[in-house]
């Protein structure tokens, strides 16, 4: 169950809405950011909340990008491969990750705080080669700026929130 | 050159511009004109028309027009639907105007929720722009506290409200029809009119859906005329300027305000500072991932909608995606199926199968493995792809059509030369072709 400082705002939010379905996306990314991703009582639990039934919440689950049905790690990384930054080396920086952190393109590393995923052209390709990680766009990035990068995240992590805090996103 | 700058006049390198800046520029007076004078809607409708302002947002649909589309007795509530989406490959444009701009685009959605009549207005934003939904969000509140928004806008008797929408993320949410069935929380697969959304859209009730771009024109049109806005173009047939992305071998890649109809070379030389590496130019895209190759025979072609359509190609977005004589087309083309593929909505079946086989045919040709009648295939899938259920597959038609056209040299020395002529080229994303490597 969510707790009730994220459950009871959903519900007023849903509440006030003339037309509740509208909010399905930002609910499921608001359990999203609590559980870490989508799992079967999860989506249960969106349901209920919106009175909708987990078939038709299945039906969207699992066609957006940014839905995941499947527990992620902490650090959700996107690697663009799309044109513009397929020309500018994302193959090379998508390996260079892999490699750092030991995992191929779907994986999450085994202490829970990495998940690898291709993602289609992300909008910035005024920065390419460019990644996202929880959402937040950095580009254009060469090996070096990424492990800097990397090593960044995991500083953070160690002394930040416990990992399902939700992810931070945005840039700026 | 410099040429006058409209949508991108207040761009500052590391803020928005904000309220007060906004309206020391002119900003909201479009807004005070058409509330205070009390012009009606259909005046405003027939202003963009007589502006010739066509739609931004890749289609190029007269924006007056499918204003006039709403019936003077059309039921309410109306939407107005300002689409930032912006999944095109290659299109950055949205994004760019938001960071700078964003009271610009709230005027805009204002004065087209006016002259349709709407009172509830939406920004529909793809998850990637998170920022950009948050300033929007907090410019928002902005306007509501200055009256620009709310009930009795500037004291008039028009109310109006606006919300920003997170899309889930994927490519078909752009697309006006599939965008209006994620926002009532359907999958987002197109629906294919009639009716038309103008007609019945969200919640089946008439809803007006322009990009962002076409959006923040408005005001300037409104407050300066149809004839200032269609002299801003350096053709007779445009009309106003165009926010350009340029991106890939170029030395300063990023999104520029011209004048439409501005040379394809003045863009690539002069604004976006050459041909990366002293390169050659070979080929662009000229208006994002769904439209064709450009070969280098047109480099000094007027960049409107006329004179792309007169060498069978199209503005699109205006994102100019550049290729040097390095780069393999074919490649290329194999990487853009490969986004079509992934980002069909799985609808219809000739995009649904259709991408799939040609981005396979275009691996096998990519690695060594075409063989002649790989190409006439090639025509013979890409054809299937028109008779799909939406605009989406014959937009993913273009890069493989203009690169038969164009360059079937490049695409038979493949074939030839048993690989690909250019050496060794990234690998390309997604799966390998089937039996093949
Ligand atoms: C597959 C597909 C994706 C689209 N994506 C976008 C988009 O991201 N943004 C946009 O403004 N228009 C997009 N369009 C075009 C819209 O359907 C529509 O024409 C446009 O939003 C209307 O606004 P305009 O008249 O101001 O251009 C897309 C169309 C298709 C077929
Ligand atoms: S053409 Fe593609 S995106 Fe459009 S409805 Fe068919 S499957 Fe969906
Ligand atoms: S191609 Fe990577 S951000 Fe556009």
């Amino acid at each position: 169950m969510l707790p009730e400082h994220i459950r009871e705002p959903l519900i007023q939010k849903i509440a006030a809405a003339e037309h509740p379905r509208e909010l399905v996306v930002d609910v499921l990314l608001a359990l999203q950011g609590h559980y870490g991703h989508l799992s079967d009582p999860a989506m249960e639990e969106a349901a209920g909340l919106l009175a909708m039934t987990p078939l038709e919440l299945e039906e969207l689950a699992t066609f957006y990008t940014f839905l995941y049905r499947e527990p992620v790690g902490r650090y959700v990384i996107h690697v663009c491969d799309s044109l513009i930054c397929w020309m500018e080396g994302a193959e090379r920086l998508g390996d260079h990750i892999g490699r750092r952190l030991g995992i191929a393109p779907g994986q999450t590393t085994a202490d829970g705080l990495f998940t690898l995923l291709p993602v289609c052209c992300i909008g910035y390709c005024d920065r390419a080669p460019a990644i996202l990680v929880n959402g937040r766009a950095h580009g254009p990035l060469t090996p070096e700026s990424l492990d800097r990068l990397l090593e960044d995240l995991r500083a953070k992590a160690a002394d930040g929130p416990a990992p399902g805090a939700g992810p931070e996103r945005g840039t700026p | 050159m410099t040429y006058p700058r409209v949508l991108l006049q207040n761009r500052r390198p590391d803020r928005i511009a904000t309220l007060e800046e906004y309206r020391a520029s002119g900003g909201y007076e479009a807004l005070a004109m058409v509330l205070g004078v009390g012009r009606t809607r259909r005046e405003v409708a027939a202003t963009l028309e007589a502006a010739v302002l066509l739609g931004r947002g890749g289609a190029a649909f007269p924006t007056g027009r499918k204003m006039m589309s709403v019936a003077e007795d059309a039921p309410f509530p109306r939407y107005v639907i300002c689409n930032a989406d912006e999944m095109e490959p290659g299109t950055f444009k949205d994004r760019v105007l938001i960071h700078a701009d964003p009271h610009m685009l709230i005027e805009g959605i204002i004065l087209a929720g006016y002259a349709v009549a709407a009172t509830q207005g939406i920004v529909f934003i793809r998850p990637e722009y998170e920022s950009a939904a948050r300033i929007l969000e907090r410019e928002i509140g902005v306007a509501r506290a200055a009256g620009y928004l709310g009930p009795r806008i500037l004291g008039s008797d028009y109310a109006l409200d606006i919300v920003v929408h997170r899309s889930g993320g994927r490519y078909i949410c752009g697309e006006v029809t599939a965008q209006i069935n994620a926002l009532m929380g359907r999958r987002p697969n197109p629906q294919q009119p009639p009716p038309y959304p103008t007609e019945k859209g969200l919640w089946g009730r008439p809803t007006l859906t322009n990009n962002a771009e076409t959006l923040a024109c408005l005001p300037h049109i409104v407050r300066h005329g149809p004839e200032w806005f269609k002299k801003l173009s350096l053709t007779p047939g445009g009309a106003g300027t165009k926010l350009f992305c340029i991106s890939g071998r170029v030395n300063r890649p990023g999104c520029v305000e011209l004048p439409m109809g501005v040379p394809l070379r003045e863009i690539i030389e002069t604004h976006a500072g050459g041909m990366a590496g002293g390169g050659r130019f070979k080929a662009c895209l000229p208006g994002g991932a769904s439209t064709g190759f450009l070969p280098a025979a047109h480099y000094d072609i007027p960049m409107d909608l006329d004179s792309l359509r007169a060498v069978g190609n199209r503005l699109g977005t205006g994102a100019i995606m550049v290729f040097d004589q390095d780069c393999c087309l074919v490649a290329a083309t194999r990487n853009l199926i490969e986004f079509f593929a992934r980002e069909s909505c799985g609808w219809c079946t000739p995009c649904r199968e259709g991408l799939p086989y040609i981005r396979d045919l275009l691996t096998r040709l990519e690695n060594g493995q075409g063989r002649g009648e790989d190409i006439p295939a090639l025509r013979r899938l890409s054809r299937h792809l028109w008779k799909s259920y939406c605009a989406f597959a014959p937009g993913a038609a273009a890069p493989v059509e203009s690169l038969l056209d164009h360059f079937a040299d490049e695409v038979q020395a493949h074939i030839t030369g048993g690989g690909c002529p250019f050496g060794p080229q990234p690998r390309t994303p997604g799966p390998p072709a089937a039996g093949g490597a």
